[in-house]
């Protein structure tokens, strides 16, 4: 018994605090790796127009998403300055869409299906011409619920 | 004996020093996460596929709204040139027809707004004219709600409430197949 007072009377235990940012630091590391900006790199350039009529995605898992706009810098060598559509990480064709969907479809609880939506995030300066091609599969395969990305408009029209 | 042991360890206080980091670690996350939650967007109905050209000849055409855009981003509202600025109060007048007006639609439920595109139009134009029209909507939703329940609309409103309203004035938006008359880009 006595041996015991006698050791805790001896220093002050203090904890050993220099190895804390250390792990602070692993922590931040961690989170910023795993929280994914985007589930894919973005090939096109992507600036959304504004709107003021928003309303928000909830559910995010219940979301897929097509990118159009111009081809990034790097890859206009490649596939041209002429507005692409991303589907996932890669460029595709508007006829590559049901696939997409219902690669997409699968993952989700049947009872959950008819609230997927689909984000169509197009850039602004785009024509409608690609967009009316992407509307038309969309609505053959029956994906009747999108969401055109906007911007909240900070000032008046 | 054993109680002033338990002060003297009382006096050891946590070491501080490392509340900075902890604190750049949440600020880092958050600003990190935020730019994640930019998904907001117009939600649209689309109308199920069909092949078949949808019949208008039953239409008066005093409950049509036809918005035309070309491909130089240009408005043609029921045959007349406008700025997409006028849209929406134009719209707004339209439907709900507040003077009675014989040109206007008859009431809310029987208008219809239809919209058409070029192929060559511009998607930030196509979305401000589409937005400008929902936003009609919407500001009458508003109107009604509030004069109604003294509330304004939301979509947190009670179910009834909402299907009550959305009965009276129903967003009844067609868009036809696109012209191809300007060059896309």
């Amino acid at each position: 018994m006595a041996k015991f007072i006698k050791k805790r009377g001896k220093g002050s235990p203090g904890i050993n605090t220099a190895s804390l940012p250390d792990i602070v630091f692993m922590l931040l590391f961690f989170f910023m790796v795993v929280t994914k900006l985007r589930d894919a790199e973005l090939k096109v350039r992507v600036v959304t127009p504004f709107g003021t009529e928003l309303t928000k995605l909830e559910e995010k898992s219940l979301v897929n998403t097509i990118f159009v706009g111009r081809p990034v810098e790097k890859f206009q060598a490649i596939y041209g300055t002429k507005p692409r559509m991303q589907l996932g990480d890669k460029f595709a064709e508007a006829i590559e869409i049901p696939l997409f969907l219902e690669r997409f479809r699968v993952k989700i609880p049947e009872a959950q299906r008819p609230k997927i939506t689909t984000s169509l995030r197009v850039d602004g300066k785009v024509t409608m011409g690609i967009v009316q091609d992407i509307k038309t599969e969309l609505r053959k395969a029956n994906q009747l619920k999108i969401n055109y990305s906007t911007k909240k408009r900070p000032d008046a029209l | 004996m054993s109680k002033s042991k338990v002060r003297d360890m009382m006096k050891n206080e946590i070491n501080a020093g490392s509340m900075a980091d902890i604190a750049f670690l949440l600020l880092i996350f958050f600003l990190v996460t935020t730019t994640l939650v930019e998904d907001s967007g117009i939600t649209v109905k689309l109308p199920p596929w069909s092949t078949e050209e949808p019949d208008i000849t039953k239409l008066k055409t005093r409950n049509v709204y036809s918005v035309l855009v070309n491909a130089q981003n240009q408005l043609l509202v029921r045959g007349q040139v406008m700025r997409v600025e006028e849209l929406r109060k134009n719209a707004k007048e339209f439907i709900s027809n507040p003077t009675g007006r014989t040109d206007y639609a008859e009431r809310p439920k029987n208008a219809l707004i239809m919209l058409k595109n070029d192929r060559g139009t511009n998607y930030a134009t196509y979305i401000t004219v589409y937005n400008e029209l929902k936003g009609a909507y919407n500001e009458l939703w508003d109107d009604m709600s509030r004069r109604k329940h003294g509330v304004a609309y939301s979509e947190d409103l009670p179910v009834a409430w909402k299907k009550a309203i959305k009965e009276e004035i129903p967003m009844v938006l067609s868009e036809a197949e696109p012209t191809a008359f300007g060059k896309e880009n």
